[in-house]
């Protein structure tokens, strides 16, 4: 049994030797009660994700992708299996994981540094102590000089940093990524990928990221969940074994093809269209 | 203005109306087209009376009005013979009768909503309630609060309370089911989440029923005392027509408008001192 998930493990953490942090076991989520209305949403997933791991989840929309993360955020209640956050049995949302949305989802009557300490609020932390940290933070992504505006000063792109400012401000070890950067245009979200990078290396916080975008998820990933659709299952998990620090370049290289065209055909198997 | 040289259709740019400067009535139409349209019917009132003769007893002669506001208007707010005193006491039984009927509007909105079996159980009797004619009870006020303060407070809280409810009721519906995601994310309790999230959510919900109510609050007021009432604005309609005359009864009815119109300023401002995020992000075409 462990020497069969030790398949799955990326050369980058088992070199870390360290405790996976989620543990998915026959993962199941039925929507609907009633038997006719019944929807199998994700069906018997297995995986792993290790301390300091980038991992994306890729699937056409309807795969259940959104759900697998609302779940592991604890928001939606799973209907069968088990999951493991740090060790321990996973109920509800918990204080080490955080959630960027797909929309900033900032609140329009709060300023962005009342936005980005609003977990602590919620949390009923002491907000003069994470004051200084929530400063430093939007220092690193450019935001420096719009802690005291409101949102709709903004653009798409900066609110979505701020987004990503309040998830990290609690310092949560998981990063919980729902296609934060979909509604973006092309050129802000290449930018944010690259600043996602640049976040991710500094902090070493796992990320399980949800995209639709397979280029996407190969540059940024250690690994790479394929998922089918109808019901929701793992195809394939992919390690990228790209080096670090990437940059943009790295998309015209052979092997980001060949990651690409083999990730293309795994969604491609179910005779999806896209 | 600085207008960036471009060799392509530069006639285009500078026709287009929104990069033409404003014109001072095209900027304030509200200072300057609304005085004229107000001249223009005072003119046409004048010409209707002291021109083409509509008799006093149908129509009083614009200066007759005139005089009677200014008559009523010079004597002190103590004065029962003047009309501050009876503004006073219609606008402070609107008042009560808008802050009681809002308070429990918006609470029950919250209420039933955080609760759905309270909701669906409820809403039928809502309903009824809120199909029949609030003015039919006014008479049973009288029987029950006599002709004092309350029996008005009772018939505009009544009338006030259900745009409250039903915009409250609107607003909780339309927060957006990411924002609880959110809290609920952070372990935010439920109180948390509804002072911090649903209520500032339904802020401009709350608003767009109090300025429907803050002039309904004054008809509330006005029916309340025409049922049976010692004083106020209402009181002074039902006097003045018994007596049959004319021009103080124009004047009253002015006087109404002007309160109306006051009360849903207010609430206009305070509106834009607390909700003034919503606006900006209806202008920037945001949803």
């Amino acid at each position: 049994m462990n020497l069969a998930r030790a398949a799955t493990v990326s050369p980058r953490t088992s070199a870390d030797n360290a405790q996976p942090l989620i543990v998915a076991r026959g993962l199941s989520k039925v929507y609907g009660g009633t038997d006719a209305q019944r929807v199998l949403a994700l069906k018997n997933l297995d995986f792993q994700i290790y301390d300091g791991e980038f991992v994306s989840v890729v699937g056409q929309s309807g795969c259940g992708k959104s759900t697998l993360l609302k779940v592991l955020a604890g928001l939606l209640p799973y209907s069968a299996g088990s999951v493991e956050l740090n060790g321990k049995p996973l109920r509800g949302p918990s204080p080490e994981a955080a959630v960027v949305f797909q929309s900033p989802v900032l609140l329009p009557w709060r300023t962005v540094i009342e936005n980005v300490l609003l977990p602590i609020e919620f949390r009923k932390l002491r907000i003069a102590d994470y004051r200084q940290k929530a400063a430093d933070l939007l220092a690193l992504v450019g935001l420096q000089d719009f802690a005291q505006r409101y949102p709709f000063e903004l653009s798409g792109g900066m609110q979505q940093r701020a987004a990503i400012v309040r998830a990290l401000v609690q310092d949560p070890r998981l990063l919980l990524m729902d296609e934060p950067f979909g509604a973006l245009d092309a050129m802000t979200r290449e930018q944010m990928n690259l600043e996602l990078m640049r976040i991710w290396s500094g902090s070493r916080k796992t990320v399980f990221f949800i995209t639709h975008s397979i280029a996407e998820a190969i540059f940024l990933s250690d690994r790479v969940i394929a998922m089918t659709t109808r019901p929701g299952t793992i195809a394939d998990i992919i390690s990228i074994d790209l080096p670090r620090p990437r940059d943009l370049s790295i998309i015209n290289t052979d092997r980001f093809g060949r990651y690409a065209a083999h990730l293309h055909s795994l969604l491609d198997a179910q005779g999806g269209m896209f | 203005m600085a207008m960036p040289a471009t060799d392509r259709a530069p006639a285009e740019m500078v026709a287009s109306p929104s990069e033409a400067p404003l014109s001072f009535v095209r900027r304030y139409p509200q200072f300057t087209i609304s005085p004229a349209i107000l001249v223009a019917l005072v003119a046409c009132w004048w010409l209707a009376t002291d021109v083409f003769g509509a008799p006093a007893y149908i129509v009083p002669p614009p200066e007759q009005v005139l005089r009677a506001l200014v008559h009523g208007l010079s004597r002190a707010p103590w004065d029962t013979g003047g009309y501050w005193y009876h503004a006073g006491i219609t606008v402070w039984e609107a008042l009560l009768g808008l802050l009681i009927g809002a308070v429990f509007g918006a609470l029950l909105g919250f209420v039933i909503c955080h609760w759905p079996i309270l909701g669906r159980s409820w809403y039928p009797y809502i309903v009824g309630f809120q199909s029949l004619p609030k003015v039919a009870l006014a008479p049973l006020m009288v029987v029950w609060f006599g002709f004092g303060l309350q029996g008005k407070v009772f018939i505009t809280a009544v009338i006030t309370f259900f745009p409250v409810l039903v915009n409250t009721m609107a607003g909780y519906q339309a927060v957006e089911p990411e924002r609880i995601e959110l809290a609920r994310s952070c372990n935010a309790s439920e109180w948390h989440l509804l002072s911090k999230i649903i209520l500032p959510s339904c802020l401009p919900f709350l608003f767009a029923g109090l300025s429907v109510a803050s002039v309904l609050a004054i008809l509330g007021a006005v029916v309340g005392e025409f049922v049976g009432a010692s004083a106020g604005l209402g009181m002074l309609l039902m006097q003045y027509d018994q007596q049959m005359e004319l021009a103080p009864m124009f004047a009253v009815i002015l006087l109404l408008a002007v309160t109306g119109f006051l009360m849903n300023y207010v609430m206009r401002m305070l509106e834009r001192r607390y909700c003034f995020w919503a606006q900006r992000i209806n202008a920037s075409g945001r949803p």
